[in-house]
């Protein structure tokens, strides 16, 4: 265990922990957009920046990544810290003024959208918090998606934007991403995700389309459970 | 070359080639830097080659490395008498080899004149712009044959290397780099040796050393410089350094646009394990160590320490948040010490000259000698080395022979692009590490941009943030979104667009983005922003205020008119002109029709008579 002193509290935390957690984990709430449970953190918001002081030297670190550390002094709420909070949510607000997840985390902020910047058209509600690639990559297995471009015109898909091959359709980037950016249709027998359409199974206990053929496919290669055990939606299982 | 297995081995070869060198024998060394082979040097050696040949003379031709001096390339220095003559062309050459090299006589017109005095300069170290120099590191340069080890071992080359093996341990080693003061000359200045320790002392096997040759800063290009005429001193450097923290392989780190750099790199490191000091048990020791090269995209970022680690792994140039550092956990997450590739070659000068030596170079908080590519309005365009602590001005004017065409000087831009600009009031300025910071600038890799009174300098700012932004990797908000915002804001002023309260607002974005962002390229981002307003704070104010351009660049504050006066109707302009904007009669005063007019520059250049007036 290491002890810190956050916003003028006494806290201990496992000294693996991370800030993100111990901070939370004393009540202090701390606002995210890239930090989901699922996947590798990238640090890539900016949203849950921390003041810390070690010996006479402060800096601005994302609590997301920096590890709990014996004799920490951290400030969740110092004016740099909220500076850094409000620039990052008027830059993602001007780049996706669709995205009622971030007009929603605004609000409960304080934070207005700045009527300097002009607002972007062509983002969607793209914040590029990369979860999607990471669950594709790390939690899947197939990264069918990607990032690719740099600086402002980096994106998010599959290569070339393309119909891609790797793509099973399971919907997992759908899952982690925060500001519902990924459209995925499920319609009858039908799914449409990335470009692509996807056949689904039907179960063979109750009919209902349950899943894309190809990810059962890919689950079946994966751990050898059969097609046939595999044709049973887990409400049938 | 044979092997060679010991220090005494290494004594012993360097003792025969110069035993086999006559230094009263006639040598034509020609500049072959990447500048010089743009003015077409390597005609000028074949011609020069063809020549001796046809006068059955026994003289050698050296193609050697940049020697600095790249306004006036091509270079040629006739030895012994050491005659140096510049822009240089083929058809120079018959004089050259008939008086010069036959015969001593020097070839006058070929010879460097000094714009102020009108005196002609015989010798390279004579003319002003090399005079104040200390080319301790860069000296050699003009030497060697880059591709030939025997020109770096003639000169005491790996003697370093080998003093090193034999009368240091690896702490003793790091104690003397401390003790030098050498701080790295990538952009950081972080003491290398602090570094070397760090990593010497952290846990995990293997341990990496690299160079990093990615010069991506603007106007920039010592480290090329140094990789494409030196390349064994880098090595060399490179090898001690992995001998200190325990390392057994290293990486150089270098951009695909530089070919030259990379072959030649390629060609040292060959000839340096056919020799026995690279690779395996170096100079018969148990010391091995192999370098790898590895080609960068290009692209800005990868400079960045973590970004450069995540290429050469072979992933997009990405930085990652460094709260353990490289020393510890760098490349593949081992202990790695990454260093430009200049503080790399500084390092075998303070091995054979020792660390007091080094440190009494310098100022008391950076040591040594820099090397800074001088361009942009200045009339010496080049790389210079000087001692730390030289003042800009002394740079600004004797080195670089003023601003052309009698301009006024406005102001220098250190640091790269995410340095920042000094004003003529500083010009006094000693240059060093924490001075050129303390001024909000910093040293950055050792560009310097010289701006005269023409330049506009919220356009600068403007330049350099919309490099930044198609620099940025666009992995964090604040870098990603928040410097585009910041170049958008800097396009609406300089377009005329600009409102009251926008230089506020780039304050306050730039505090937000210097302190959210990842790495490194955000963190210094909004420097050439605030430098400029800090310096230059009139000039944002007449464009947003009066919609003018006082430098007379950003196209939609000003407008092009003739002096009635001064134009004599030689139409030249007019026939120049793309859009046809430009009317009138034979011999007589000319007319510019504004709403034609796209303020292209054409008619500015070709008028004799400065009849065009921009207001």
């Amino acid at each position: 265990m290491v002890n810190m002193i956050i916003d003028g509290k006494n806290v201990s935390a496992p000294k693996d922990s991370m800030l993100l957690e111990v901070i939370r984990g004393a009540g202090i709430s701390v606002p995210t957009l890239c930090a989901h449970e699922s996947v590798s953190r990238s640090g890539a918001c900016r949203l849950c920046v921390v003041e810390i002081k070690k010996g006479n030297r402060t800096r601005i670190v994302t609590s997301c990544l920096y590890g709990a550390e014996e004799g920490l002094i951290v400030n969740t709420k110092s004016d740099r810290v909220l500076n850094v909070r409000r620039l990052v949510m008027e830059l993602l607000l001007a780049r996706c003024p669709e995205s009622e997840v971030l007009q929603n985390l605004a609000k409960e902020m304080g934070v207005e959208a700045q009527t300097r910047f002009v607002a972007d058209s062509d983002k969607g509600k793209c914040i590029l918090c990369r979860s999607c690639v990471r669950v594709c990559e790390e939690v899947v297995g197939v990264s069918a998606i990607g990032l690719f471009a740099r600086g402002s015109r980096k994106t998010v898909g599959t290569p070339f934007m393309e119909q891609s091959d790797a793509c099973i359709g399971c919907g997992a980037c759908v899952y982690v991403c925060p500001t519902n950016h990924i459209v995925m249709i499920s319609t009858g027998d039908k799914r449409k995700i990335w470009g692509r359409k996807f056949k689904m199974q039907d179960c063979s206990k109750c009919g209902k389309f349950f899943a894309p053929v190809d990810q059962l496919k890919f689950i079946s290669k994966k751990t050898g459970t059969s097609m046939e055990d595999l044709s049973v939606c887990t409400e049938c299982r | 070359m044979t092997k060679i297995t010991s220090a005494q081995a290494l004594r012993q070869v360097q003792e025969d080639l110069k035993k086999n060198f006559d230094p009263s024998k006639k040598l034509v060394t020609i500049c072959a830097g990447t500048g010089c082979r743009g003015y077409g040097c390597m005609k000028v050696k074949e011609e020069l080659e063809a020549e001796i040949k046809k006068q059955n003379m026994d003289v050698e031709v050296r193609a050697t490395g940049c020697f600095g001096f790249c306004e006036k390339g091509p270079l040629v220095i006739v030895h012994p008498e050491k005659v140096f003559y510049q822009q240089v062309k083929v058809k120079d050459v018959a004089d050259i080899i008939g008086k010069t090299v036959a015969t001593g006589e020097v070839v006058e017109k070929l010879l460097y004149r000094d714009p102020n005095t009108n005196q002609t300069v015989l010798r390279e170290e004579d003319v002003p712009f090399y005079k104040k120099q200390n080319r301790l590191v860069f000296g050699q340069n003009g030497l060697i044959d880059p591709t030939r080890i025997e020109d770096y071992l003639i000169l005491g080359g790996y003697s370093a290397l080998a003093k090193t093996l034999s009368d240091f341990t690896p702490e003793g080693v790091i104690s003397e780099v401390k003790k030098a003061g050498l701080r790295g000359r990538g952009g950081g200045g972080f003491q290398a040796g602090v570094k070397w320790e760090g990593s010497r002392k952290a846990h995990g096997e293997p341990k990496y050393v690299i160079a990093n040759g990615d010069e991506g800063d603007p106007g920039a290009y010592m480290d090329r410089s140094l990789m494409e005429g030196n390349p064994h001193s880098v090595l060399e450097g490179m090898a001690i350094g992995a001998y200190a923290i325990g390392a057994s392989e290293g990486y150089i780190y270098v951009r695909h646009e530089y070919p030259l750099a990379v072959l030649h790199l390629t060609m040292a490191i060959a000839a340096a394990k056919e020799a026995g000091l690279l690779g395996k048990n170096i100079l018969g020791t148990n010391f091995s160590f192999d370098i790898h090269i590895n080609k960068g995209g290009g692209a800005f970022v990868c400079g960045e320490s973590s970004a450069l680690f995540a290429s050469i792994e072979g992933r997009a140039g990405e930085p990652r948040a460094k709260y353990i550092h490289a020393v510890e956990r760098g490349l593949w997450d081992k202990p790695t010490v990454l260093n430009n590739v200049e503080t790399w070659a500084n390092v075998p000068l303070i091995i054979n000259k020792g660390a007091d030596w080094y440190a009494s170079i310098g100022t008391e908080g950076s040591k040594g000698t820099k090397i800074f590519s001088l361009v942009g309005k200045i009339n010496n365009t080049g790389l210079i080395e000087v001692p730390m602590g030289i003042t800009l001005r002394e740079i600004v004017y004797d080195m670089g022979g003023g601003i052309p065409k009698g301009r006024k000087f406005k102001a220098v831009q250190t640091g790269g692009p995410s340095g920042g600009c000094i004003p003529e009031s500083l010009l006094d300025l000693p240059v060093d590490f924490d001075k050129l910071y303390e001024v909000g600038s910093m040293m950055g890799s050792g560009g310097m941009i010289v701006m005269d009174d023409k330049s506009c300098m919220v356009d600068v700012a403007r330049y350099f943030l919309n490099f930044l932004q198609e620099e940025s990797c666009g992995k964090c908000v604040p870098c990603r979104e928040g410097v585009r915002r910041m170049r958008e804001i800097l396009d609406d002023i300089c377009s005329g667009k600009g409102r009251e309260g926008d230089v506020e607002l780039l304050e306050h974005l730039s505090i937000g983005v210097a302190d959210g962002s990842l790495c490194a390229l955000g963190g210094s981002a909004p420097n050439p922003v605030l430098s400029t307003i800090k310096y230059f704070r009139e000039e944002y104010d007449a464009h947003i205020k009066e919609h003018r351009c006082p430098a007379g660049v950003c196209k939609a504050l000003i407008t092009y008119s003739i002096d009635a006066e001064e134009c004599t109707g030689c139409t030249l302009c007019s026939k120049v002109c793309p859009v046809d904007a430009i009317s009138g009669e034979k011999k007589k005063a000319h007319k510019i029709d504004n709403e034609k007019c796209t303020r292209c520059g054409a008619c500015i250049e070709s008028c004799k008579f400065d009849a065009i007036l921009v207001k």
